[in-house]
């Protein structure tokens, strides 16, 4: 897929016997695809045990250990909440400035009305310039309604009235959009904890679901966001946006072994399609290079 | 701030404080503490490689093997070598006289916070008695132009726009021409944001850049990326040319590390921070803040001082 997994690629290379200097060169690899520096000496060594133990001593072989490696990473973040299931489903999605909330939003919301839901776009981003304007125009795209107050207005009462015009009849997938904030700033993240509250009381029947928006391109902050918003909120899930830049995303092994925290939907460009469900094996093995 | 990294420079060195003999070991376990700590901090592997042997000949030269305590002098060593990296001494822009029109192009990845950057400029230049006017030139991202309108309203800066306009060139045109007529000294361009490895997209900059001939093209980057920064600006810089680059998000807990991968990649300066989302959060940028920053080590220099 990427230069990257071809550079795994080339350095495992088919029928190369494993040597010291072929550990170390991992090292490098992992470490320049977000992986983390003491999480990949770790995982180096692992490898070199597991290659040891299991009699491994070909490239390819190593490669597909590594893969299981990487895979069982993954498979220690908590399973997923599904968003599909009957009654009515709230979807939050949060994070910092500029990682493509609003258009995951929009990205959702047609992915859900694909799926045979009825669903409501929230304008919960009052903040920023023309954060309104902007998920407007990618409901009148789509054709999906979406609840908005006017600039400044209080967003937890925004996400209220669309919990209204959803319990009304009028659809039965919420997906709020809320303003890019910083982790570190208390006064923001106190905001995103009172429309938290609001959801929770308005709509105590409804499944609840808050995603952490996470730029793939993001280094090693990304999981100090993860931790506190994870903190603040207790959210169920991320979503990896931008996977289609020249990141690796790497980050993501550390958010499910450190945090528990799965990735629910990878999204690889700015069109409406371009968003999928996240599956481990697949990334694990993409990772090392495997397809 | 005074954490692990300084902590474990000083046990590095413990044993020989006082002494006149230095070992290479006393280094090398040195050396790997910064290594590590500047990965954590996101700079880019290859540039660590380099920072770190720069650092190492430069420690065992005389400085730090007859230093009092050479745990302390190494932390400055490294110090005032990361300074030196980051570009020492401070870069303004560089614009033409006010009688003529200077044009700055900004651009970058989706969401890195080019438009944000743009309102900001301008309002530091409108401060600093020139003429600025914003144009809008992303014509891709829904609402990329009210955004700027907005923002341009906010700060009392003319925008220039084109109502469903589509080729980012002819808007550019006429945004010269109406520029000429009004007295204006200076071109901000947004532009739409697009990864590097998108040729099409890159091919539109391109156009862009021959027809504005821009005084200055400013990368601007997310402080908070990580290892592919490099990647980023390398490209960039190949493709179309920077002249220098703006730093955002840096009011977010980042180590930033990007900067020095940014810095050392491009040769570029660095010429601004983004502190926030309002239009005044926009600072100069100061190597020796960030410096300490990427350390983790606070302000490095006055606690050498004071040592
Ligand atoms: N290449 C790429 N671009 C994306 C992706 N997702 C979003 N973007 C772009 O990233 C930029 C920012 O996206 P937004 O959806 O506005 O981000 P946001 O998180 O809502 O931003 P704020 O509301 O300002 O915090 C836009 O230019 C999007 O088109 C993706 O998966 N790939
Ligand atoms: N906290 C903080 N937010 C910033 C800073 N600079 C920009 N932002 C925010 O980051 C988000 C993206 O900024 P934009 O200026 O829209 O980014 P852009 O590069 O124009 O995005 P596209 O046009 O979609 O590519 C917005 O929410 C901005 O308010 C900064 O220095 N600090
Ligand atoms: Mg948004
Ligand atoms: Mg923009």
């Amino acid at each position: 897929m990427s230069v990257f997994s071809d550079k795994i690629k080339n350095f495992f290379g088919i029928g190369k016997t494993l040597s010291g200097e072929v550990f170390e060169d991992l090292t490098d690899l992992l470490v320049e695809g977000d992986f983390g520096a003491a999480g990949a000496y770790r995982l180096a060594d692992e490898l070199k045990d597991a290659c040891k133990k299991e009699k491994v001593a070909d490239g390819e072989g190593a490669r597909k250990i590594l893969a299981k490696l990487l895979e069982a990473m993954l498979l220690k973040a908590k399973k997923a909440v599904p968003p599909e299931g009957g009654g009515l489903a709230i979807i939050l999605l949060l994070g910092v400035n500029g990682v493509g909330k609003t258009t995951t939003a929009a990205k959702l919301a047609d992915k859900m009305r694909g799926e045979g839901k009825k669903p409501i776009l929230a304008a919960g981003d009052t903040f920023r310039a023309a954060a309104i304007d902007q998920l407007k125009i990618h409901g009148e795209r789509l054709g999906v309604r979406v609840v908005a107050h006017q600039h400044g207005g209080d967003p937890a009462a925004v996400v209220y009235d669309a919990v209204e015009a959803a319990q009304a009849g009028g659809g039965d997938v919420i997906i709020a959009d809320t303003a890019g904030r910083m982790h570190t700033k208390s006064a923001l993240v106190e905001e995103l904890k009172k429309i938290d509250r609001i959801v929770e009381s308005k709509a105590k029947d409804a499944r609840y679901i808050k995603y952490l928006v996470l730029d793939a391109t993001t280094g090693r902050n990304a999981l100090a966001q993860a931790e506190i918003f994870h903190q603040a909120v207790s959210i169920d899930g991320v979503i990896l946006t931008k996977f289609d830049s020249s990141a690796k995303g790497g980050v993501v092994f550390s958010l499910a072994e450190d945090l528990a925290l799965p990735v629910i939907f990878l999204c690889t460009g700015e069109k409406y399609g371009d968003i999928k469900p996240f599956d481990s094996k697949t990334y694990a093995e993409e990772f090392s290079g495997l397809v | 701030m005074f954490d692990k990294l300084t902590q474990k420079i000083s046990d590095a060195f413990r044993f020989v404080s006082g002494k006149s003999s230095i070992t290479e070991k006393n280094i090398d376990d040195a050396v790997e503490a910064i290594k590590m700590a500047l990965l954590e901090a996101d700079v880019n592997l290859r540039v660590v490689r380099r920072f770190v042997n720069a650092t190492i000949e430069e420690a065992k030269g005389e400085k730090v093997l007859r230093s009092v305590d050479p745990g302390q002098q190494f932390i400055k060593i490294v110090h005032d070598k990361m300074v030196s990296f980051l570009g020492d001494a401070r870069q303004d822009l560089v614009l033409k006289g006010p009688d003529t029109i200077s044009a700055i192009l900004m651009l970058g990845l989706q969401g890195s916070g080019k438009t944000t950057s743009s309102a900001k400029m301008a309002l530091r230049l409108k401060k600093e008695g020139r003429k600025p006017l914003l144009i809008a030139c992303d014509l891709v991202r829904p609402a990329a132009v009210e955004q700027l309108s907005v923002l341009a309203h906010q700060i009392d800066v003319p925008v220039y726009k084109e109502e469903g306009a589509t080729d980012s060139v002819k808007v550019y045109k006429g945004a010269l021409d109406w520029a000429r007529k009004n007295l204006i000294d200076t071109l901000i361009i947004d532009t739409t944001g697009r990864l590097q490895i998108d040729e099409p997209m890159m091919q539109e900059l391109s156009r862009l850049k021959e027809v504005s001939n821009p005084d200055e093209l400013l990368l601007v980057a997310d402080a908070m990326t990580g290892q592919s920064a490099v990647d980023i600006a390398k490209a960039f810089d190949e493709k179309i040319g920077l002249t220098g680059v703006v730093l955002t998000k840096f009011d977010s807990d980042t180590r930033g590390g990007a900067a020095l991968s940014l810095k050392t990649i491009t040769g570029k300066p660095l010429k601004f921070v983004g502190v926030g989302e309002k239009p005044e959060d926009f600072e100069p940028f100061h190597p020796d803040r960030i410096a300490g920053r990427i350390l983790g080590m606070g302000d490095v220099v006055s606690l050498v001082e004071k040592a």
